[in-house]
């Protein structure tokens, strides 16, 4: 293959995976509900999109690193899931996707729940702190918050090592318990 | 191949359309035809849930050139928006398909359902009501029964005609995906809906249960590599139906074999050329639409470029391929962006499985004499539409030098597409809906 009909590839490919990822999207917003279907028939499109990327790139440059997300977009190709279960493409996912980009939102069912709560585990705080918290997030005020309270005059020491025993938690614990209580 | 004719009034609209066929609300395109098994009757879904019926006019002596014209005989709400507060999701209103029931008695019965139930309708005629009670006066107050004094049996008076539909079955709740088709089983008793990935059978006595006799839901929904995108009953065998897959195969089912029918009796599936290999290649070979013919020796499929019949003897391949608009397969790229690529077309077959029909875009469809070999194109279009015209068979130009009455590809109107159309099961009349208008075509009377 030559350098342009390689190129020209790439790009009709890369095309082809934002037209799709922005049709994925697209639909979950659709009257009706997610399509199985249409979800099944885009994520085959995208996936043969990406493997075609791929093989183009490593036409271009053999020897150039491949990124390792390769195989985690497995995702992106299989299952599109239950309906209503599809999470949103990340919002930080630019149109124009490079594969590594692609892994991300391509975990779009259900089965990959679980690897966003371990990665959102790993994340650094950086990351963390760019999800919106919404008010369903926020801790509910009627149960009673981490810290303890302080009564008008109390101040808060630092609690000494070793000192977490069952006495010394149960008096907090108590605390809290009353203040649970009356919120009932 | 015979020619087609329009006879009056040539073009029928659901009754709720502004007049201008540009300008139409989304509730009015119609989504589903259907002829019932006499061909009396015509019924018409919409995407607002309506159903509208239409009833062949007696052949008079007196005007024999009315021949048989379609007239409305009844309108009715099938099916409204819901909301299923479980999944927060809407479940559109819009009808998927109906399916008549074989008479039996005075009455007409059709299924009709949407993504989520099906309906059992009952269409009935009134024509008399009984009239000469004496227990209320003049003002429709009830008398005091002390007054009366007499005993009036009251009589069937004639009426004007009243056609009430009403609905006798509600089956619901037994789908987790979209049901894409419906079939009534020829022993009148049972009938199968079909989701995305599963078959259900019914009783259609019974509504508060049904039973799983196809499920291809894998146990890892990543694995999901194919959803079943149609059904059918077998017309005369009541234990045989079919099933089509968005991979472009189709499978046979005996439900004598088991309860659960997941495997197969035939497989049928033809391998793909790698020489057409493309992108879309997964999309276009994906079966929109499947249908026994009337003799129940063949299948009939449907996929995005072309129309398949397949004899029940013979899985590796189709017995005839015709190409409905291969002239696409350049712009399959285009018709992914602007989402063409998806429309389902149906295909129908004539009576005497003789012909087969589907429809393509630019109002166009497709006529295809399987034993000539001979097919024509034809425009279902108003400016064409004069009664007792006969149809005049369209071209697309597909090379560089295009003739006077060609069309080229790029000047059709992919906003047009005949997705549903049906043949009447005994006569050459047939009905196409485009968009939200519907034209009935007969064959031309010497």
């Amino acid at each position: 293959m030559s350098a342009t009909t390689a190129m020209e590839v790439n790009a009709e490919a890369r095309r082809i995976l934002a037209v799709s990822i922005s049709k994925l999207y697209a639909s979950r917003t659709q009257r009706g509900g997610l399509r199985l279907h249409r979800s099944l028939l885009l994520s085959m499109v995208m996936r043969s999109a990406r493997d075609i990327y791929h093989s183009s790139r490593e036409s271009e440059a053999p020897s150039g690193p491949q990124p390792a997300p390769a195989e985690e977009p497995m995702e992106v190709g299989s299952g599109p899931g239950e309906q209503a279960e599809l999470p949103a493409p990340q919002p930080e996912l630019e149109p124009a996707v490079s594969p590594a980009e692609t892994a991300e939102p391509g975990s779009a069912e259900e089965g990959c729940d679980g690897e966003f709560a371990e990665d959102k585990e790993n994340r650094s705080p950086a990351r963390q702190s760019r999800k919106r918290r919404g008010k369903a997030s926020a801790a509910p005020d009627f149960l009673p918050s981490k810290r303890a309270r302080l009564e008008p005059g109390e101040e808060r020491y630092a609690a000494p090592l070793g000192s977490c025993r069952v006495g010394a938690g149960e008096s907090l614990t108590a605390l809290s318990l009353n203040r649970v209580i009356p919120a009932f | 191949m015979k020619c087609f004719s329009r006879y009056l009034p040539y073009l029928f609209r659901p009754p709720s359309t502004i007049l201008s066929s540009t300008c139409h609300t989304e509730a009015d395109i119609i989504s589903t035809v259907e002829f019932n098994s006499s061909g009396e009757l015509l019924a018409t879904g919409d995407k607002g849930g309506r159903v509208v019926v239409f009833q062949r006019e007696q052949e008079s002596k007196s005007q024999p050139q009315r021949r048989g014209e379609y007239n409305v005989y009844s309108t009715f709400q099938s099916h409204e928006p819901e909301f299923d507060y479980l999944k927060s999701l809407e479940i559109e209103e819009k009808i998927n398909k109906i399916k008549w029931l074989p008479q039996q008695n005075a009455a007409y019965f059709l299924l009709s359902t949407n993504d989520k139930t099906v309906k059992l309708w009952k269409i009935s005629e009134r024509d008399k009501r009984p009239e000469g009670y004496n227990l209320k006066d003049e003002d429709g107050r009830i008398k005091d029964p002390s007054t009366i004094t007499s005993l009036r049996v009251p009589v069937l008076q004639p009426m004007d005609l009243m056609v009430e539909a009403t609905a006798r079955r509600v089956f619901s709740n037994a789908h987790t995906y979209h049901i894409n088709s419906i079939s009534v089983n020829s022993d009148l008793q049972t009938f199968i809906s079909t989701d995305d990935l599963r078959v259900n059978l019914w009783n259609l006595e019974i509504t508060d249960r049904s039973f799983n006799i196809v499920d291809i839901k894998p146990a890892n929904m990543e694995e999901l590599t194919e959803v079943i995108t149609s059904a059918e009953f077998h017309p005369q065998q009541c234990h045989t139906f079919a099933y089509s897959s968005s991979k472009g195969s189709i499978r046979l089912c005996d439900m004598r074999q088991a309860a659960l029918c997941d495997k197969h009796c035939k497989y049928f599936e033809e391998p793909e050329d790698p020489s057409t290999r493309s992108f879309f290649s997964e999309i276009i070979s994906s079966i929109s639409d499947v249908k026994f013919s009337h003799n129940g020796r063949y299948l009939m499929t449907r996929d995005y470029l072309t129309v398949k019949v397949w004899d029940l003897q013979m899985e590796n391949k189709p017995l005839e391929t015709y190409q409905v608009h291969d002239y696409l397969r350049g712009k399959l790229c285009s018709l992914y962006e602007n989402d063409c690529i998806f429309d389902k077309f149906e295909c129908v077959w004539n009576g005497s499985d003789s012909v087969i029909m589907t429809g393509s875009y630019n109002n166009f469809f497709r006529m295809f004499d399987r034993n000539t070999k001979r097919d024509v194109t034809l425009e279902a279009s108003r400016e064409n539409s004069k009664p007792r015209a006969i149809l005049k068979p369209r071209k697309v130009c597909v090379g560089g030098k295009r003739r006077k009455d060609e069309i080229s590809v790029d000047s059709l109107d992919f906003s047009k597409k005949i997705l549903h159309t049906t043949w009447h099961p005994h006569e050459n009349i047939i009905a196409v809906a485009a968009t939200n208008n519907l034209y009935i075509f007969q064959d031309k009377v010497n």
